[in-house]
């Protein structure tokens, strides 16, 4: 079996706000040196997939700066490789994709070019570890025409957020409800979706040509009983980042606990990113450093205590950083008290300034001086 | 300026780095957390704008070559020029091992012919120093010279370790002496030596068929030229920070400067990268009851003991109650639960079961080999299983691949060493 990945990363996030004012919410980093893109791409790579295409739209810089040539996810190929599909303009067409089934059929020249018979559909907001290898022989034993990826979700996951899927007794999917007000389960689409792929050109030229742009309510909902949907049930660590700041924030903090960090970072595979050759982290005589995530460049002199701690991030003598999570470039200066903030990218915070916010999550963007 | 080609040496054995050099090479010995010596001159080169590289190996080069590749990390995979790993060969008649460093660069001047190299760079690969080629090979055109060698002041009592160079007051060479007992001066040749290529030519030819000869840059080629006046050396006087970390206690004592305030040597120059070739690892872990200091710790390490004045590799795992002082603990080496490790040396991928203890009790003199480990450093070579609860003391020695069978005591005392035999 030959799979075509295909990452859709062009969503806008008003709830990751400011966080995505200059960057893509798969291009949101996590865990001190990763873009939430890498989990779905590490996936794909560690799945055998040979060829992936990202389809981007907001702002995509960051993303396109990130991803390069591939080359970090051995997708630098003479064949197949990495693909970036963004919106074009073309001899009959100016448009931006409407939908992410308009942009995959906007990209129809991946589908019908290459040698793949299946696709598998991810999002690059989504932070999970898994090897999809066992999916592709399930939807292959089942005789299935799509299989979708879903996961029993507990009371940490706000249920209206996310597509309930209702099951019949051979896991065949009879309902999907988006965003429910009222859901009837546990059971929620996770965004993954696995097809054939000549099916799936088949049904995007049925339905967008029509204005129906979007892959789940307008392709995958009106044929649950024109087509035999499965669902694969994962059962790891998963989250989304784009349900906001304060999901976000769980998300990182979560990595403090042993077994997220097994599952996502030592199981299934590794995660790839963009590497930046910084030297290790160094802790002076002064640091005092508590249940923290320390990557490399980071000169660590203060306190540090529940938090994760970027790249290149310098925590000077006296300044204390607590619950918090600290990007790229970043200097607390001395004695500067932080506790329960989100610091985008190559922030200052002068000496002596002191941010403690007990309820909310205050998020100082890209170059804020505090 | 003429086109530039560097050839580093890297075929270097470093018999004084114990068991450290037992499975690699030199300048594959790994340093500062996450590199390898050789990183230090190929990070410089780059730096310095330098993209044809030559790496002349010869002992145990496989980790070296490994590491190398294609010279990704570096940015020296390119279409022209490039990193190219010189192993010795065997042509119709008389090609051979490198018998020494200049008769190594004699072998491959087809390599610089073909490179139309005009200046050549010799360089050492187990060297730990930044310095931009640039203002070496400047001055080097600027005194219209034949040859300039690198060369740094040294404290008196150090320089009969080196190459002494005596200069006229213009820079240039006028007697060389070659770890002299009574040095005339002290400025100390570095190893590091810049040539233009014709000149270069001559002289090694000259030396290969000299049948006396060592074939080695610093006995041989240097003193003739000086000697017969052959041609104008010049020395550059280097005054960075440079280590030739030969020894073991060279080499632990040059890891643990790291570690300093106000470090000798800068790892986090912005504008001077060491470029490495290493595993994906996520950020360092450090738990609630660890107590971590003046140290380095790599990325993919997860820390719950103590850790003081140490250098931490990457993928290292440091139980709860373990502590560990004045040590350098390599990738992936896995330390258990209350352990106490101290003024140690434990190499890649080393398991340490529970309870045990090194660096403990008085120091002894080597019973191995009282030159290599000269006292207290207890060092633990690659791939070894040390079972839980044995007490290890000062300056031992614990081979490459041992396993639990191999420990007929719970207790080795100091000096003492566990090697295993070579079949």
């Amino acid at each position: 079996m030959r799979v075509l990945g295909l990452i859709l990363a062009g969503g806008k996030s008003d709830k990751l706000w400011p966080l995505t004012k200059v960057r893509a919410s798969a291009a949101v980093p996590v865990f001190g040196k990763y873009r939430a893109i890498d989990f779905t791409l590490s996936n794909m790579v560690n799945s055998g997939i040979k060829k992936v295409g990202i389809i981007t739209q907001y702002n995509p810089r960051s993303l396109m700066d990130h991803l390069g040539s591939g080359k970090e996810w051995d997708l630098d190929r003479k064949s197949g490789g990495l693909f970036i599909l963004q919106p074009y303009v073309g001899p009959n067409r100016e448009t931006w994709y409407h939908g992410t089934a308009d942009a995959i059929f906007q990209n129809m020249t991946i589908l019908r070019r290459g040698e793949e018979d299946h696709v598998l559909i991810g999002s690059g907001d989504h932070i999970y570890k898994m090897i999809y290898k066992d999916m592709f022989s399930y939807h292959i034993r089942k005789g299935a025409d799509v299989t979708l990826l879903v996961k029993e979700l507990d009371e940490t996951y706000n249920l209206s957020e996310y597509g309930i899927v209702q099951l019949d007794g051979d896991m065949r999917i009879v309902e999907i409800e988006e965003k429910p007000t009222n859901p009837k389960g546990n059971l929620a689409f996770l965004g993954v979706y696995f097809m054939n792929k000549n099916l799936l050109m088949e049904l995007l030229y049925a339905t967008v040509p029509h204005g129906k742009y979007d892959l789940l309510l307008d392709v995958v909902i009106p044929n649950l009983h024109n087509l035999k949907v499965y669902a694969y049930k994962f059962n790891g660590y998963w989250r989304n980042v784009k349900k906001g700041i304060h999901e976000y924030y769980r998300i990182n903090m979560d990595i403090l606990k042993k077994e997220v960090r097994e599952g996502l970072f030592y199981k299934n595979g590794k995660v790839y990113t963009k590497l930046k050759d910084l030297p290790p982290p160094k802790l002076t005589s002064t640091a005092v450093v508590e249940n923290s995530l320390i990557a490399d460049g980071s000169i660590i002199a203060g306190t540090v205590r529940n938090s994760i701690i970027f790249r290149n991030v310098w925590i000077k003598v006296g300044a204390v950083v607590e619950n918090s999570i600290i990007m790229e470039n970043t200097v607390v200066e001395e004695g500067a008290v932080l506790k329960n903030v989100i610091l985008d990218k190559n922030c200052v915070v002068r000496e002596g300034q002191i941010v403690v916010d007990e309820r909310g999550i205050p998020v100082f963007e890209k170059r804020a001086v505090v | 300026m003429g086109n530039v080609v560097a050839m580093i040496l890297a075929g270097g054995q470093g018999t004084r780095l114990g068991v450290l050099t037992e499975k690699i090479a030199k300048p594959a010995v790994p340093f500062g957390g996450k590199y390898r010596l050789i990183d230090f001159t190929l990070s410089n080169c780059v730096n310095s704008g330098i993209y044809r590289v030559g790496v002349l190996t010869q002992y145990k080069p496989h980790v070296l070559a490994k590491h190398i590749g294609i010279g990704k990390p570096w940015d020296l995979d390119r279409k022209d020029g490039g990193v190219q790993i010189l192993p010795p060969y065997i042509g119709r008649g008389d090609s051979d091992w490198y018998k020494g460093t200049a008769n190594a660069v004699y072998q491959n001047l087809e390599y610089l012919e073909e490179n139309d190299a005009e200046i050549v760079l010799i360089l050492s690969g187990d060297h730990v120093y930044a310095m931009n080629y640039n203002d070496l090979i400047e001055y080097h055109l600027l005194k219209k010279a034949d040859g300039t060698i690198a060369c740094m002041e040294v404290p008196m009592e150090e320089a009969s370790r080196f190459g002494i160079m005596i200069t006229d007051l213009d820079g240039k060479i006028v007697d060389f002496q070659e770890k002299p007992e009574r040095p005339k001066s002290n400025l100390a040749s570095l190893g590091i030596y810049v040539f233009n290529y014709e000149f270069l030519k001559e002289v090694l030819v000259e030396d290969e068929h000299d049948p006396n000869s060592s074939h080695d840059f610093g006995k041989d080629v240097i003193p003739r030229i000086v000697n017969e006046k052959k041609g104008n050396l010049y020395a550059f006087r280097f005054e960075g920070y440079w280590r030739d970390v030969g020894t073991i206690r060279s080499y632990w004592e040059s890891n643990l400067e790291l570690v300093l305030p106000l470090p000798p040597f800068n790892l986090y120059d912005p504008n001077w990268r060491f470029f490495t070739h290493s595993e994906e690892m996520p950020p360092a872990y450090i738990a609630p009851e660890a107590r971590v200091v003046m140290s380095l710790v790599s990325e993919g390490s997860e820390v719950y003991g103590f850790v003081s004045n140490s250098v931490i590799f990457q993928g290292v795992r440091i139980g709860k109650g373990s502590v560990i002082k004045n040590s350098i603990i390599m990738t992936k080496t896995e330390i258990g639960e209350n352990c106490h490790i101290e003024n140690a040396i434990i190499a890649e991928n080393v398991r340490i079961g529970d309870g045990t203890r090194i660096g403990v009790g008085e120091d002894a003199r080597s019973k191995l080999d009282p030159k290599v480990y000269t006292g207290l450093l207890t060092v633990v070579g690659m791939n070894s299983i040390i079972p839980g609860g044995v007490v290890i003391g000062k300056n031992c020695v614990i081979g490459v691949g041992i396993t639990p069978e191999d420990f007929k005591s719970k207790e080795i005392p100091s000096g003492d060493f566990l090697i295993k035999q070579e079949e």
